[in-house]
């Protein structure tokens, strides 16, 4: 369905060709599922699918690519639209008009179907994505992951036979996630559409796709195959898969039930031994962040209510919870972006929507959702300086942090040329300058491989042990279950668990990491406890 | 008789963006065609109380407290400019007298200060008035349709500039959405977030960001078909370009000769034709879109109605210009009490059978927003 042959993209400007040689086929009606570290060119690849690279974004296309028979060079994006639907990583980004049900006609209108061929497919697909009680909803009311099947949706209706998704579960929480791979299942297996996506959660995807194109490093030949093959050599892997390498399980397992299956020997092995908490945490230390009955209102709605909450020092804290629980809103309140409607808040003993800026920088930082929001500058150098201004911290300070943080980036480089991951650690050292006893994360792993994840893991560790109070907002389970000493669950905008994260995850099969499911009942989180449990006992 | 109650609007039973457009425009109409205040608060109540009785939850239908804002505005800055600058209406009611600020010679005719009298007031009251009651049945239409149904009524061939014309109308929140998230960014740097001189600070990246979610639009919209064309035989394509050339440029020497004493005769005969072959020409060009519409409103009984009732405040306005001149317009000196005329009031309380004829919308639900 989907060919490249010798298939070479040369951005304008760029020094290297960002996809070189690449051959490979995607065969009709397969789940094919496209991973590789961050900057490898996913995303590239998934643009000359739909025409849109070289066409849109500019650039040198040497091969070629065909989709359904369709050369791109030929065939521009609109004229592909009836063979390729395409979802970037952004749904907002991608919505034209301001009604649920608009927004699915709104291809269909643009090939000009028939009124009742358009009539039925928009009714079908209302129920295939159960939006059928939205219909009338403008989107801009829409939660994360209902924009994301609205997405899903619209481009469904012209039924593509291939659907390209760039990432299409990393913003949604765990239930919104599974309800999106729900959906896509269901293509794959009723309609036979070709899916081809990206995605960094591969503990989320992995165990559906029938196929795995594995782009190595940027530059490097593609490897296609099964998934368990490729996964047995992968860079970038899930737990499961980690587990499965560490146990010697060969071909390593790609789902739960698999691992569950053959995991009884290794359960054993751990019978006796008592996962080692995380060090760190000083539970005599006074507080440094305090709520008490906080509220909180946006507008005419009360979106926090009746919110208790002490951070100590040395303790990191996960907060998780579905998409608009509150958790942003929590964040924001704790910086003094929102004052509190009742209650009261105390970060380091002040309240934060009273503190002058400069006072408050010096008491609490936060790396928001999107870290470019903080940077202005042209280079990192004078990001940097600038942060030692803003800071009242001595020259040289905030690059110091760099240079510790991200070593290899050069000082003139423009923050936007930055990876995801090195743009948040920019944002992280740029906080980190005035440093603030407090530190809040608003999901600081989307758009993060496993490198660059446990990059950062390793950092807010130490940070945690120098005695800095961590509170992350994320809906990435496996990093709470890696790094927080205690997990809070709002639901909406009231604290619904409260505890030692083995307690809380073990709880909720929603909220449960993979290696969890595996070794349960015993409490084991991480693929780096039952390694040095493993280590410790040979 | 349950079969006449108006139905719920959902998108079986919306009414036609056109017929809302069209009663909002007779009301203004209405308005326009007096000065007496009475009669503008009445229309401006009509308006009010149909919007209230007719708008939706959705995102556009708030748009109408910031028209009442901007009509708010409007009256006082009127009121304002009267009592500095004075005003053109002579006066005997002297209110209060602000010191004057003497001019040079060649500022002859403007006055800085001094007397202000009752008359010139209530002129400027009047005058603010007429505005404010435009301006509100302007957003009373704004809230009441969705400004993107009007695309659906567009001819094929203005289909894509129409689209254009509705995702730029969307920029504007977007932008004031960014400038806010920026400015709250700002504080984290630990820099003052409020002032000129933050708003300046991120306008670059506001304006950054806001271009690359355009691209990003663009780039969407071109993979999902916007822009694709049916193929068109050579000869239509230039008939259609003489068509609409043609056209426009008899329209445009036409109505030049309406408004033109000396071309009053002709004017006519140019612009009827004109308009024609315009038309006939944007006919011709939506043969060269392969576009389909989904579900457009109908124009049905309601419709009729909506855009009946509009139609004939307008009228009765109109007439009531002829057969009660003063009343409609009161003179400003001497100083009159205003009375409400009884049957143009009647007729401007016609304005409300949308309040009865419209589909209802949905009881409000409380919907989380993330």
């Amino acid at each position: 369905m989907i060919r490249f042959e010798n298939v070479t993209i040369t951005y304008e400007d760029a020094t290297h060709s960002t996809l070189r040689d690449i051959d490979l086929t995607v065969p009709e009606g397969e789940l094919c599922l496209l991973v590789g570290p961050s900057g490898v060119g996913k995303s590239t690849l998934l643009g000359a699918v739909s025409g849109l690279v070289p066409h849109f974004t500019g650039g040198r296309l040497a091969g070629r690519v065909t989709v359904a028979g369709r050369d791109t060079r030929t065939h521009k994006p609109r004229e592909l639209a009836d063979v390729v639907g395409t979802v970037g990583q952004d749904p907002l980004s991608h919505f034209v008009t301001d009604i649920v049900e608009d927004e699915l006609a709104y291809g269909m209108e643009s090939l000009g179907l028939p009124p009742d061929t358009m009539r039925r497919r928009v009714e079908e697909t209302l129920d295939l994505l159960g939006l059928a009680g939205l219909r009338d909803r403008p989107i801009a009311t829409l939660s994360g992951g209902q924009r994301q099947r609205v997405a899903i949706g619209s481009v469904l209706t012209v039924h593509p036979s291939v659907l390209v998704l760039d990432e299409p579960t990393s913003a949604l929480d765990p239930g919104a996630a599974e309800d999106v791979l729900a959906v896509l299942q269901r293509l794959v297996h009723d309609l036979g559409t070709t899916v081809l996506m990206a995605e960094h959660r591969l503990e989320r995807v992995v165990q559906y796709a029938d196929r795995v194109i594995l782009l190595p490093a940027p530059g490097a030949p593609a490897v296609v195959g099964d998934p368990a093959e490729v996964m047995a050599g992968s860079p970038v892997h899930p737990p499961v898969v980690a587990l499965g390498r560490l146990a010697g399980w060969s071909p390593p397992p790609l789902s739960v039930r698999d691992a569950r299956r053959r995991a009884g020997p290794l359960r054993e092995r751990l019978a006796d031994a008592v996962p080692q908490p995380l060090p760190g945490a000083t539970p005599d230390a006074a507080p440094l962040v305090v709520a008490e009955r906080l509220a909180v209102r946006q507008g005419r709605r009360e979106v926090l209510h009746g919110i208790g909450l002490e951070i100590r020092p040395g303790e990191t804290v996960a907060l998780m919870g579905r998409n608009g629980a509150g958790k942003s809103t929590l964040l924001s309140a704790l910086v003094g972006l929102l004052p509190p409607a009742t209650g009261s808040v105390s970060v380091c003993g002040a309240a934060p929507h009273r503190t002058r800026p400069a006072d408050l920088v010096r008491r609490v930082g936060l790396v928001p959702q999107e870290p470019r929001d903080l940077l202005y500058a042209d280079t990192v150098a004078a990001e940097c300086a600038a942060a030692d201004r803003d800071a009242d911290a001595p020259p040289g300070t905030c690059a110091a942090l760099v240079a510790d943080l991200l070593p290899g980036v050069p000082g003139d480089a423009h923050p936007r040329d930055l990876s995801e991951g090195q743009r948040l650690t920019l944002a992280l050292a740029v906080v980190l300058a005035a440093e603030p006893p407090v530190l809040l994360l608003d999901e600081p792993t989307r758009g993060l491989d496993y490198a660059a994840k446990s990059r950062l893991s390793d950092r807010l560790r130490s940070l945690a042990t120098a005695g800095h109070a961590i509170l992350l907002a994320t809906h990435d389970v496996e990093l709470a279950a890696d790094l927080a000493h205690r997990v809070i669950v709002l639901a909406d905008g009231e604290i619904v668990a409260d505890g030692p994260t083995p307690d809380v995850l073990l709880a909720s099969p929603a909220f449960a990491p993979q290696i969890a499911k595996i070794l349960a009942p015993a409490p084991w989180l991480t693929v780096s406890q039952v390694e040095r449990e493993l280590e410790g006992a040979e | 008789m349950n079969t006449l109650r108006a139905p719920r609007a959902d998108r079986a039973h919306t009414l036609h963006a056109g017929a809302w457009w069209l009663w909002a425009l007779g009301l203004a109409t209405a308005a326009s065609r007096t000065t007496n205040v009475l009669l503008l608060a009445l229309v401006v109540a009509v308006a009010g109380y149909v919007v209230a009785a007719r708008r939706t939850d959705a995102p556009w239908a708030r748009s109408y407290g910031a028209f009442l804002r901007l009509g708010l505005a409007v009256l006082v800055i009127r009121l304002v400019f009267a009592v500095l600058l004075g005003s053109p209406v002579p006066g005997t009611h002297v209110v209060v007298t602000l010191p004057e600020v003497p001019l040079p010679h060649w500022a002859q005719g403007v006055r800085l200060g001094g007397r202000v009298t009752a008359e010139g007031l209530v002129f400027a009251l009047r005058d603010g008035m007429k505005l404010a009651a435009l301006l509100v049945c302007v957003g009373a239409a704004n809230a009441l349709a969705n400004p993107a149904r009007l695309l659906k009524s567009l001819p094929g061939a203005l289909y894509e500039a129409g689209v254009a014309v509705v995702v730029a109308m969307t920029f504007a929140p977007h932008l004031v959405a960014d400038v806010a998230r920026l400015r709250a960014a700002r504080r984290l740097r630990g820099r003052a977030d409020r002032g000129v001189r933050a708003l300046l600070q991120v306008g670059l990246p506001v304006l950054e960001g806001a271009l690359e979610r355009s691209v990003a639009l663009a780039a969407a919209m071109d993979a999902r078909g916007y822009g694709r064309t049916a193929d068109v035989p050579r000869a239509v394509r230039r008939a259609t370009a003489a068509l609409t050339l043609g056209g426009l440029l008899g329209v445009c020497a036409g109505t030049y000769g309406l408004m033109s004493a000396a071309g009053s005769g002709y004017g006519l005969w140019v612009l009827l034709p004109g308009l024609a072959a315009a038309l006939a020409g944007l006919r011709l060009g939506g043969r060269r879109s392969v576009r389909t519409r989904y579900r457009p409103d109908p124009w049905d009984a309601r419709a009729w109605l909506v855009a009946g009732s509009g139609i004939a405040v307008a009228a009765l306005m109109i007439a009531a210009s002829h057969y009660a001149p003063t009343p409609l317009d009161p003179p400003a000196f001497p100083l009159t009490t205003p009375t409400l005329p009884l049957w143009p009031a009647l007729s401007v309380l016609l304005g409300l059978l949308p309040a009865v004829v419209a589909p209802a919308p949905a009881p409000a639900v409380r919907e989380a927003t993330a």
